[in-house]
């Protein structure tokens, strides 16, 4: 079997796991099968993204020849970025399994079944190289997305998956309008035979319309600012696993359908001409880094400061894909990983106190500090990645996206970076003032240490934090790799 | 009569508006889910529209017919059909354990007890 027969079966492997995941009875065999699926899953990912680097691997679907086939075209750009979603799921299943016990007590076949789902979506959206399966795949991921927020304890819960079926339906209804239109045009559906047709079209208007279709549809599944609504409620009354799962991947997916549409589809000489999609871009990034920042600070959840934090986190990603140069590129696809890293981190500490305390409202965290201190220093050091300090992660996406604004000429943009910076401390000061300088209140509940199984998996993730701030061959190498992919219009040139 | 001539795309577009505008505008939820429904119709009959080529016959192989109408836009479009019950079903599921929980399905009731219990929430603690 060659990588490029392998590479199918990392979207493959959860597909066909979740179907055997939702008859499984109990709570250890549903768990098992579903950690087995996503660490088989992530192998083959980093298998893939090894040979992507030297050139795209293209696989045929039944042997049916692209254009006319579905073709999975795996460059640099979306291996690296199945890579993250799959070793994400990998590394937070171990966390999972204590959490979801607590959470979601009964019926655990359908619901990792679920998880299954909208992970193998996620996958599948990132390799295919067919626009329509790009829909089909959204459709699957959201649907089984819908579901899983639907499981939180609150009856909250089920308002915020509503107000995302609805949000998220629309959206993907957007993009299938924009393909449509894009296939009236060219008649192919295959993300290079569109490539190469589009350029004779670029001067009318239905592509044109198609293009706008194709950003505001995946506008709103990125939670890109006035179209975000649905983000905040959906992070923070989904059960604590499934919100450390959507917060690390679900947004960067979606952000990567953006960046194939607009590089690969559409050159970027075409839709940032055509539209003023860099000024809107820009705009709407500055405006989610500012609003999401600020209003973040005023939570008294901390589940959704963490969600408004996303929403402005988007915007440095977004912010970066604005430039359209090289360097802005690598710095939206390092903090799509490196916010991965992060939020993941900060989602787990949070999941792991939600479990410990019951609560993740700001009283509860009052002197948590000397009673879950391995916890909480885990949230602080997460917290000094997304505030982005050297050593860590964060500081290194921040510094390409400062250099990468300063090279186009954009050099205010660094005071705003920091500004925003400066309110991410803010809003991460709060809680660590809150566990170790405040007095815990006299009628609340004796808490002890979370037990290691939920520790490790935290500290994991923190170590990395600060390995892909030390050590950054492995990020800034693929994601320069995958920007470089991008910009280079049909992924790694011809055939 | 030019614009005659587009009259399923005109079709497509009064859909289109009527499915959106319930969208936003409704606060029943199952009237939501409906509105997103015509919604999506018109953008299948999109599809449908562009799959038709005048003079083209059914996409049978046989002798004497030269154009054929283009089957693919019907295929593409099952599929999106498939999506749409789907995505009908999940939000009916979820308007009936809405109901379940808060004893109604319109926004604004919803809202107010929403409102009530942050109030209450946020009382003790301050």
């Amino acid at each position: 079997m060659t990588v490029v027969e392998l590479s199918p079966f990392s979207m493959l492997v959860p597909l066909i796991a979740s179907a055997v995941c939702a008859l499984l009875p109990g709570r250890l065999w549903p768990w098992l099968l579903t950690f087995a699926a996503a660490a088989a899953s992530a192998v083959i990912a980093a298998i893939t993204l090894a040979a992507a680097m030297d050139g795209p691997l293209s696989y045929a679907f039944g042997n049916w020849e692209p254009p006319i086939g579905i073709e999975y075209r795996i460059d640099a750009a979306n291996a690296f970025v199945a890579l993250l979603v799959s070793a994400v799921a990998a590394v937070i299943l171990p966390w999972a399994k204590t959490s979801v016990d607590q959470e979601v007590p009964e019926r655990q076949g359908p619901f990792y079944a679920l998880f299954l789902l909208a992970f193998a979506g996620l996958m599948g959206i990132t390799l295919t190289g067919d626009a329509f399966n790009v829909f089909v795949f959204l459709e699957i991921s959201s649907l089984a997305t819908y579901a899983l927020i639907a499981h939180g304890q609150d009856r909250r819960a089920l308002l915020a998956a509503f107000r995302y079926l609805i949000m998220g339906t629309v959206g993907a209804t957007f993009l299938l309008i924009g393909i449509g239109f894009l296939y009236m045009m060219t008649g192919t559906l295959n993300m290079v035979d569109l490539a190469q047709r589009l350029p004779e079209l670029r001067d009318t208007a239905t592509v044109e319309v198609a293009l706008a279709f194709i950003v505001v549809g995946m506008g709103l599944k990125l939670a890109l600012l006035p179209l975000h609504l649905w983000l905040p409620n959906a992070y923070t009354y989904a059960p604590s696993f499934i919100s450390v799962f959507l917060a690390a991947t679900a947004t960067k997916v979606a952000l990567y359908v953006l960046l194939r549409f607009t590089f690969t589809v559409f050159a970027p000489d075409y839709s940032f001409v055509a539209l003023p999609l860099a000024v809107v871009l820009m705009a709407l990034a500055i405006a989610g880094m500012v609003v999401g920042s600020w209003v973040a600070i005023y939570q008294a959840n901390i589940k959704r400061m963490l969600a408004y934090s996303s929403v402005a986190q988007v915007g440095y990603m977004v912010l970066g894909v604005s430039l359209v140069s090289v360097t802005g590129l690598t710095a939206a696809l390092l903090h799509m990983f490196n916010h991965a890293l992060m939020k993941a981190a900060l989602f787990m500490a949070l999941g792991t106190i939600a479990y410990q305390v019951g609560s993740v409202r700001i009283e509860a965290f009052r002197g948590l500090g000397k009673r879950m201190p391995w916890t909480l220093t885990a949230f602080a050091l997460a917290g000094v990645s997304l505030i982005g300090l050297p050593p860590t992660a964060g500081f290194i996406s921040k510094w390409y996206l400062i250099s990468a604004a300063v090279e186009s000429g954009h050099a205010w943009l660094v005071a705003l970076i920091v500004i925003t910076s400066m309110m991410a401390l803010i809003y991460i000061w709060r809680v660590l003032e809150a566990a170790w300088f405040r007095q815990p209140a006299e009628d609340a509940p004796a808490v002890t240490e979370a037990p290691l199984r939920l520790l490790i998996p935290v500290w994991v993730l923190v170590a990395a934090n600060f390995y892909f701030g030390i050590d950054t061959r492995l990020n800034v190498g693929a994601a320069t790799a995958a920007a470089e992919a991008l910009m280079g219009g049909i992924p790694g040139g011809a055939p | 009569m030019e614009w005659l001539g587009h009259f399923n795309y005109w079709i497509v577009v009064v859909l289109m508006m009527i499915g959106f505008y319930g969208v936003i505008a409704r606060g029943n939820m199952v009237k939501k889910i409906l509105a997103l429904n015509v919604f999506q119709t018109s953008v299948f009959i999109l599809f449908i529209s562009a799959g038709k080529i005048i003079g083209g016959s059914t996409p049978i192989l046989r002798e004497g017919v030269s154009a054929y109408s283009n089957p693919l836009p019907h295929v593409l479009i099952l599929t999106a059909i498939v999506v749409g019950v789907a995505t009908v079903a999940v939000g009916l599921a979820l308007a009936i354990r809405i109901r379940e929980a808060y004893g109604s399905i319109e926004d604004d009731r919803i809202a107010a007890q929403e409102a009530d219990e942050e109030n209450r929430q946020s009382e003790p603690s301050r």
